[in-house]
């Protein structure tokens, strides 16, 4: 293999030595990743007051006179996108992907490490033009962060002049960001992976990340043009998506464009963006299950090719967020069937999973006790989804609480359960430092327990038929009084959960210089981060030999072998060929 | 092992909240049984997959859970295994597919017999519009939008002219009559849905959508905007009544058609100078109000939105309430007018008189700064110079009486105005301004829109 041993060659890595180059202008994937995950970690904190602030309305309506219907819909908004965009997307990707994928396939790097450098630096751009537009006149959008045309850029929604401007030039940055980022990711896999690293032995948290990736580089552009588009109605007054309409009483100056067709392209980048988070959390949580259970992951090959069907899937099914838009109800057939169709793929994860659980050696450690909340809110919110794509069954449920509670359950409770899994699972790979195990439990108890009390009830406030993105329920005859006690004890399970972070964030600060010193493998992993000569990683990761792999990423417990764990490192044919499916014992 | 313990607890508890929690459908006032079915079909298919995964789950830990010299089996790979688990898979989601496709189908086809109903949203309210004897809705285009033509009809479109016109809180529609609905939205996207219906759609600007459904109770039902349509999504709301439909055709009977209505718009202003005499007496001769009487400045108002006051005074939407005195003095004075044609014509002649700003009130304490952060909510529907817009319903603020105006909105606060269940303007003041806190804020908002001009 060529590629590897040009990259093996040490002097082609020089070690940054000024503390600028070393931390800030870093070109290093380690430090890249750092800075990803910590930037999207603070922004992420921000969206979770936003949330208190919009519950604490819903619970307590009036009680705050600064939480006016302009500021309730801007909470709403800002927390929405900068979630699922600014925090997820950028910490899976950015943070984990970075950090991960040189690691785990035994590359030194990325294959373009400047332009890496550059990626996250227009990540933090991004934010900081998203963050900007609170202070600008008139605030942030309050569109909803689906930012519908024509609303989000006429009066009668906040932040119509300048905040949702700033939003679409942010999310012109962050797309940018991403590209960069994104090749790098795909490149690397495909280009850098070591000797003996083939496809079929790469762990499943590089398969997660990777397909993402793809998914990302695809379903991005569109998110692109049509937040140019709406710039464009906006600022030169184009009528891409603005048709002829009131405003303010008078007439627009628009005519002729189609609200819908803006909801095809955003859908069409925002359906796979939900399997842009989930990939790689299901990825990832493949790798701790098996990892703390002792046991290989079952059915590998049927998870890469499950993995691979969903990226595909996930570009055919869109419109399952549009059938109550006004488009052509025939597109309800066909969208039903490929939303349905998709729920195959998924349940077979959720099979492996439990499955490799079965006959394990289960060790409850914090990443393990993540990965199996995990696995309980997934279940629970994949299974609302067979309500709501299923085109008929959603006609009553459609713009609910019901949605509200669906999808918190299963791509935001889900993925973050995950991530946090993943946090404490590399924490001392990364750090060189081990976390107090007691505060990881309680913050795992609190976050799963509060967040289900969160949700769970918000489903049959949806099922009685109380819209969302309401500032106040007013009084409606078919709401009955005990609905809003329990918007009052969603509130407090919401105030709750948020405070319990700080358990979060004081175990990971205090850990950084007071725990103890980490074990270099200290879970018994099998996958090569786990086998770096130095803990933490230096620059260039492997010291001067690049690892070679013998085997694939889940020998674990195999029969006959000394320890119950044999690292991609060890040569030797016994255990399971994950290319051809062959097992020998 | 207390997660397993914790995960049994918790599917012993989600099902015992599905049980006994209070919160499920409203009961139905619709034909759609059939998707409710759906619904209960697939809360059975997934509860029961809910139930059995996790409680596998809980086993397992339990069962493998790590003990001292323990050791996982070795098991790559279960071809039969997988192959069982993806067909039954198959087999649950084609169960869930097949009946919501069937029931899918029939909400797609529009029996020929359905009555058609336009339904109308904007910024943020409804108005309706049947199709009248000759059973064709006439053509609209937004460039007709106007105060005296609020859904658009293209007067020069001779099947629109007996299209009868309902504007306002409440549609009536008759029991076990199939309905289609015209949907169609003046500005941003909305959604009518009314919950006991389960079907909705959104409106999009710029096209008609529909869909159907029969009515198959009679009572009143809350409409609900569910699409974000701005800052007062959450206010906009309407009422269906539905009827025998011999009742529903003696109300029909009752509403003007787009013809009537273009015939009292075209009401002179002169006409109602004759009327305004005895407006004059205490709203001034040029209609610049009086404080020693308590009558405000009316001179620069929209002539609809006048309209509309005198008819909630004279019907008791607005000046009932004991605690509102004046209004109470003005809802007798309102019945002085004899009809439709004068209040139209008053109206009309009220709004011609010249608009001059009220002095400044000394007694205002307010500040103008913070006042300019409240009255963005206000904005939206009065506009940004307090200008007003008569397409959202919303009167001139600028220039008007300062101590009226607070008046008003501390009488909507405290219910004294605008909880008339057929006054949907001011519902949605009486919510608009249960965002003011205290007495202060109210003083500084109306200390702000003193400043505007």
């Amino acid at each position: 293999m060529e590629q590897v041993a040009i990259a093996d060659e040490v002097h082609e890595h020089h070690e940054p030595t000024s503390f600028i180059s070393r931390y800030i202008w870093s070109q290093d994937h380690k430090v890249i990743a750092i800075q990803y995950a910590s930037t999207a970690i603070a922004v992420g904190l921000v969206a979770l007051v936003l949330s208190g602030m919009m519950r604490l309305q819903l619970g307590f309506p009036h009680a705050f006179d600064f939480i006016s219907p302009s500021a309730y819909y801007q909470f709403v908004t800002m927390h929405g996108m900068i979630m699922v965009i600014y925090l997820l997307t950028a910490l899976l990707l950015g943070g984990f992907g970075n950090y991960l994928i040189p690691l785990m396939i035994g590359a030194r790097d990325m294959v373009f490490p400047y332009l890496n450098m550059l990626s996250y630096w227009f990540y933090l751009a991004s934010v900081l033009v998203l963050m900007a537009s609170f202070f600008v006149p008139g605030g942030s959008t309050g569109a909803g962060w689906t930012l519908y045309p024509p609303q989000a850029i006429l009066p009668g929604t906040p932040g119509a002049d300048w905040g949702i401007i700033l939003m679409l030039v942010s999310l012109g940055i962050f797309i940018v960001a991403f590209t960069m980022g994104g090749l790098n990711y795909v490149t690397t896999v495909l280009q850098a992976r070591t000797k003996g690293m083939t496809l079929m032995r790469m762990p499943l948290t590089v398969w997660g990340i990777f397909v993402a990736t793809i998914l990302g580089l695809l379903a991005f552009p569109a998110l692109f043009v049509s937040a140019l588009m709406m710039l464009l109605d906006h600022t030169l007054g184009t009528s891409f998506f603005m048709p002829a309409l009131l405003s303010q009483g008078e007439l627009s100056d628009h005519e002729g464009g189609s609200p819908i067709l803006f909801q095809h392209l955003f859908w069409f980048f925002g359906h796979p963006e939900v399997y842009i988070v989930a990939l790689p959390a299901f990825g990832i949580v493949s790798d701790l299950i098996s990892t703390h259970a002792r046991k290989n992951i079952f059915g590998y090959r049927m998870m890469v090719w499950a993995i691979l069907a969903i990226g595909v899937l996930s570009f055919i099914v869109w419109a399952h967020h549009m059938y109550v838009s006004g488009m052509h109800p025939y597109f309800g057939f066909f969208f039903a069937v490929t939303t349905l169709i998709i729920a195959v793929p998924t349940a077979i994860k959720v099979y492996n999973w439990v499955l490799t659980l079965w006959r394990g050696n289960i060790h409850l450690t914090v990443p393990m006790l993540f990965a199996i909340g995990f696995i309980f809110t997934f279940v629970n919110g994949g299974l609302t989804g067979l309500f709501l794509g299923n085109v008929v069954v959603d006609l009553p449920l459609s713009d609910t609480y019901f949605v509200v509670g669906h999808f918190h359950m299963v791509m935001g409770v889900s993925p973050v359960l995950v991530l946090f899994g993943a946090i404490y699972h590399w924490f001392p790979k990364i750090t060189g430092r081990m976390y107090s195990e007691t505060l990881g439990k309680w913050h795992f108890w609190l976050t799963f327990l509060g967040t289900y009390a969160i949700y769970l009830p918000m489903h049959y406030l949806g099922i009685l038929g109380i819209p969302r993105r309401y500032y106040a329920n007013l009084s409606t005859d078919f709401i009955p009084e005990s609905a809003q006690d329990m918007n009052v004890g969603i509130t407090i399970a919401a105030l709750f959960v948020a405070v319990v972070q700080l358990l979060f964030l004081i175990n990971l600060l205090w850990s950084l210089r007071h725990g103890k010193k980490a074990d270099p493998n200290p879970w018994g992993a099998t996958t090569l981060e786990w086998q770096t000569p130095d803990t933490p990683p230096r620059h260039g990761n492997w010291g001067h030999h690049l690892p070679v792999v013998y085997r694939w990423a889940y020998d674990y417990s195999v029969p006959g072998a000394e320890r119950d764990f044999i690292p991609q490192t060890v040569p030797g044919s016994e255990g399971h060929d994950s290319d051809t499916g062959e097992t020998k014992a | 092992m207390a997660i397993a313990l914790v995960l049994i607890a918790l599917v012993i508890a989600t099902v015992l909240f599905h049980i006994f929690s209070p919160w499920w459908f409203t009961p139905i006032a619709s034909n759609w049984d059939m998707i409710d079915g759906t619904v209960d079909l697939t809360v059975w298919v997934t509860g029961f997959v809910f139930v059995a995964v996790n409680l596998f789950v809980a086993y397992a830990v339990i069962r493998f859970r790590h003990k001292a010299g323990a050791r996982a089996a070795y098991e790559p790979e279960n071809k039969k295994l997988e192959g069982w688990l993806t067909a039954l898979t198959t087999v649950g989601i084609m169960a869930l597919l097949a009946p919501g496709l069937f029931v899918w189908g029939k909400f797609v086809a529009v029996p020929e017999d359905a009555m058609d109903v336009e339904v109308v949203g904007q910024q943020w309210g409804w108005s309706y519009r049947f199709p009248g004897p000759d059973g064709v809705l006439g053509a609209s285009d937004p460039r007709f939008f106007a105060g005296d033509n609020p859904l658009g009809l293209d007067p020069a479109d001779a099947a629109g002219q007996d299209d009868i016109l309902i504007n306002g809180a409440e549609l009536r529609l008759p029991l076990d009559v199939p309905v289609r609905v015209l949907a169609r939205s003046k500005d941003v996207l909305h959604n009518f849905a009314v919950p006991q219906f389960r079907v909705k759609m959104d409106m999009v600007p710029g096209m008609v959508t529909h869909f159907w459904f029969t009515p198959t109770r009679t009572g009143e039902f809350d409409v609900l905007c569910m699409e974000l349509c701005g800052i007062g999504h959450y206010v906009m709301r309407g009422r269906v009544t539905i009827v025998p439909e011999t009742d529903f055709q003696a109300w029909l009977a009752d509403k003007p058609s787009f013809a009537d209505t273009q015939a009292v718009a075209a009401r002179e202003a002169a006409a109602g100078e004759v009327h305004y005499a005895t407006c004059g007496a205490c709203h001034g001769a040029m209609g610049e109000g009086n404080p020693l009487m308590n009558a405000p400045r009316i001179a620069g108002l929209d002539k609809h939105y006048l309209a509309r006051q005198i008819d909630n005074f004279r019907t008791g939407k607005r000046g009932a309430n004991p605690d509102d005195s004046f209004g109470q003095q003005m809802a007798a004075m309102a019945n002085v007018l004899p009809d439709e044609a004068a209040i139209a014509s008053v109206s009309a002649y009220i709004a011609s008189l010249p608009h001059q700003r009220a002095d400044a009130d000394p007694s205002l304490a307010g500040d103008p700064r913070r006042g300019a952060g409240i009255y963005q909510n206000c904005a939206v529907c009065h506009g940004d110079q307090g200008q007003g817009i008569w397409n959202m319903g919303a009167p001139r603020l600028a220039g008007m009486d300062p101590g009226y105006m607070a008046t008003q909105l501390k009488h909507f606060r405290e219910g004294i105005r605008g909880t008339h269940r057929d006054d949907q303007h001011g519902q949605q003041m009486v919510a608009m301004a249960s965002i003011l806190g205290g007495d202060q804020a109210i003083d500084d908002v109306i200390a702000y829109i003193a400043t505007l001009q």
